[in-house]
């Protein structure tokens, strides 16, 4: 094995295949109705045609197949495909829908990692009050299954920002925004993760979008027309001179907003 | 290859198009062949300005149409034979534009023409985007005070992300700050924003500051850019801008009232 590498060095390969790991959205699904899908969907992207523009997506029916739903694979691929997503895969899936998928050159993701974690917690919660003994090794086991696959809720890279955000812009940020320039007024930043603006805020900045409540909002200078968090927000008016024009974090506790200095 | 210029504020009445005649006048005045455009189809204003409403046979649309040649729609100025205005039409509107068109004749126009100059309408609509569109320069043109901030900040946000050199991934539009209708006692007493404030929010360039002055409605009504009358603040205030534009060192002058003043008395006994 050791000497092969040194004998391809003499001859240039032509092709390699190697392992490599890539961030996609993911589609969950919790409707098998296909135009109520499909109109959520158009909502959606309109909040941020650009970040969607083109996206290769992996849907998942796991949830809607729990409930023993029909659903009409071919129609999603169809939908998506129209409003100008890429559908590159089909998670959870039962064979007909999987079948349908790959009818449709739609490959089937193994699921084993999310599967597993899900079935396997399912299992343990059914197991745990049982006193037997002998299931304590598949327990453990468990326990070791489960860290690994821990990682796969996408870590979506930050978005960083250095020209100035002028009034009427939209940003949109899938992970965390970081922003060096001045937000304007009437300019917008939204982000799912946390947002960082390095200079003045004066425009409106909505971190954790899709409801992380945990998200927060730091910026050297707040003078922002709206500053929100997983849709919990307050207006300029809200903001008291402390901390007006100075240097704060934002972040959320017991539904409410808190606004503190950094320093 | 010409340099396109365009004159744009978002918001109307600020002073684009008493800017576009002068700085035009004052690119061809130091010798280089200038071309002004008004884009403000349906509300033709430049030739006003400029004194030549009377020559306008052929317009903008009429050359896009292809009905007429550039060189027919061109009209020389009086004042100075290096300076042309192709003028608006009055009687169509902004659709009449078509982006194709508008890019044939500027074209066309950089072949022979150093710096062309394009008088955009206020607004968002169609033709101020078209304006900005071909920009290699952008002239963002603000009156100290807040509705006009907002909508020249909006006017660059479309610069960045609308224009061809954006869509192109080239160098960016190249954008200035001109202030207009700066009064420096108004300032001073409160009423008005200052300099810094506005510089604070753009975060621009600053090409220089145009003071409020009644020569620039005299001039308007007698059809001769303000540029010309180098005894008014605002025309002298237009020499400094395309001074600054064409890369020269000048000083600001008129932001303070009372520094305008010492500096009169001092430039009187030196």
């Amino acid at each position: 094995m050791s000497i092969d590498p040194q004998r391809k060095s003499y001859t240039p390969p032509v092709l390699e295949f190697k392992s490599s790991t890539f961030f996609v959205p993911v589609l969950i699904l919790y409707s098998h109705d296909v135009h109520l899908i499909e109109q959520s969907l158009h909502e959606k992207i309109s909040q941020a045609p650009d970040f969607f523009k083109n996206s290769p997506l992996i849907f998942d029916v796991q949830g809607l197949n729990k409930e023993n739903n029909e659903f009409d694979v071919a129609a999603l691929i169809e939908i998506l495909r129209k409003i100008g997503l890429f559908p590159i895969g089909i998670r959870g899936g039962n064979e007909q829908q999987n079948d349908q998928a790959q009818a449709l050159f739609i490959p089937v993701d193994a699921v084993r990692s999310n599967e597993s974690v899900e079935t396997q917690e399912s299992a343990a919660a059914n197991i745990e009050p049982e006193p037997e003994t002998t299931e304590s090794p598949p327990k453990a086991d468990m326990a070791v299954a489960a860290p690994i696959a821990v990682p796969t809720p996408t870590t979506i890279p930050t978005t960083l920002i250095s020209h100035p955000i002028r009034s009427g812009q939209r940003i949109y940020a899938a992970g965390d925004l970081i922003v060096m320039s001045p937000v304007s007024a009437g300019a917008e930043i939204m982000a799912e993760g946390n947002i960082h603006v390095y200079n003045t805020l004066r425009g409106r900045a909505l971190a954790g979008v899709q409801g992380n409540k945990k998200s927060r909002i730091f910026c050297s200078d707040l003078q922002a027309e709206l500053i929100s968090i997983a849709g919990d927000y307050k207006t300029s008016e809200d903001l008291n001179d402390n901390v007006r024009k100075k240097p704060v974090q934002i972040y959320l506790q017991d539904r409410a907003l808190i606004i503190k200095d950094i320093a | 290859m010409a340099r396109i210029i365009v004159v744009t504020s978002g918001k109307g009445g600020v002073g684009k198009t008493t800017t576009s005649a002068a700085i035009a006048m004052g690119l061809a005045k130091k010798g280089h062949k200038t071309v002004v455009i008004d884009l403000d189809v349906g509300l033709r204003n430049l030739d006003l300005i400029m004194g030549c409403e009377r020559r306008v046979v052929y317009d903008f649309i009429n050359v896009i149409n292809g009905e007429a040649s550039v060189n027919q729609a061109l009209i020389r100025d009086k004042n100075c034979n290096l300076l042309y205005i192709l003028p608006a039409s009055q009687t169509r509107d902004k659709d009449a534009l078509s982006q194709e068109g508008v890019g044939r004749v500027l074209e066309e126009l950089s072949e022979d023409f150093k710096y062309i100059v394009c008088d955009s309408p206020a607004g968002i609509e169609k033709g101020a985007n078209l304006a900005l569109y071909f920009a290699d320069d952008a002239f963002v043109v603000t009156n100290p005070e807040i509705s006009s901030v907002r909508d020249s900040d909006r006017m660059l946000g479309i610069l960045s992300s609308k224009s061809r050199r954006a869509e192109r991934n080239e160098e960016p539009v190249k954008e200035y700050l001109l202030m207009t209708r700066y009064d420096a006692s108004r300032v001073k007493s409160g009423e008005m924003l200052s300099l810094d404030d506005v510089q604070e929010i753009l975060s621009l360039e600053l090409l220089g500051i145009i003071p409020e002055s009644k020569s620039v409605l005299t001039a308007s009504n007698q059809g001769v850019p303000v540029i010309l009358n180098d005894k008014s603040e605002a025309g002298q205030a237009y020499a400094d801008v395309v001074a600054r534009y064409l890369g020269e060192k000048v000083p600001h002058r008129f932001i303070d009232s009372k520094k305008g003043f010492l500096r009169k008395l001092f430039g009187g006994r030196s």
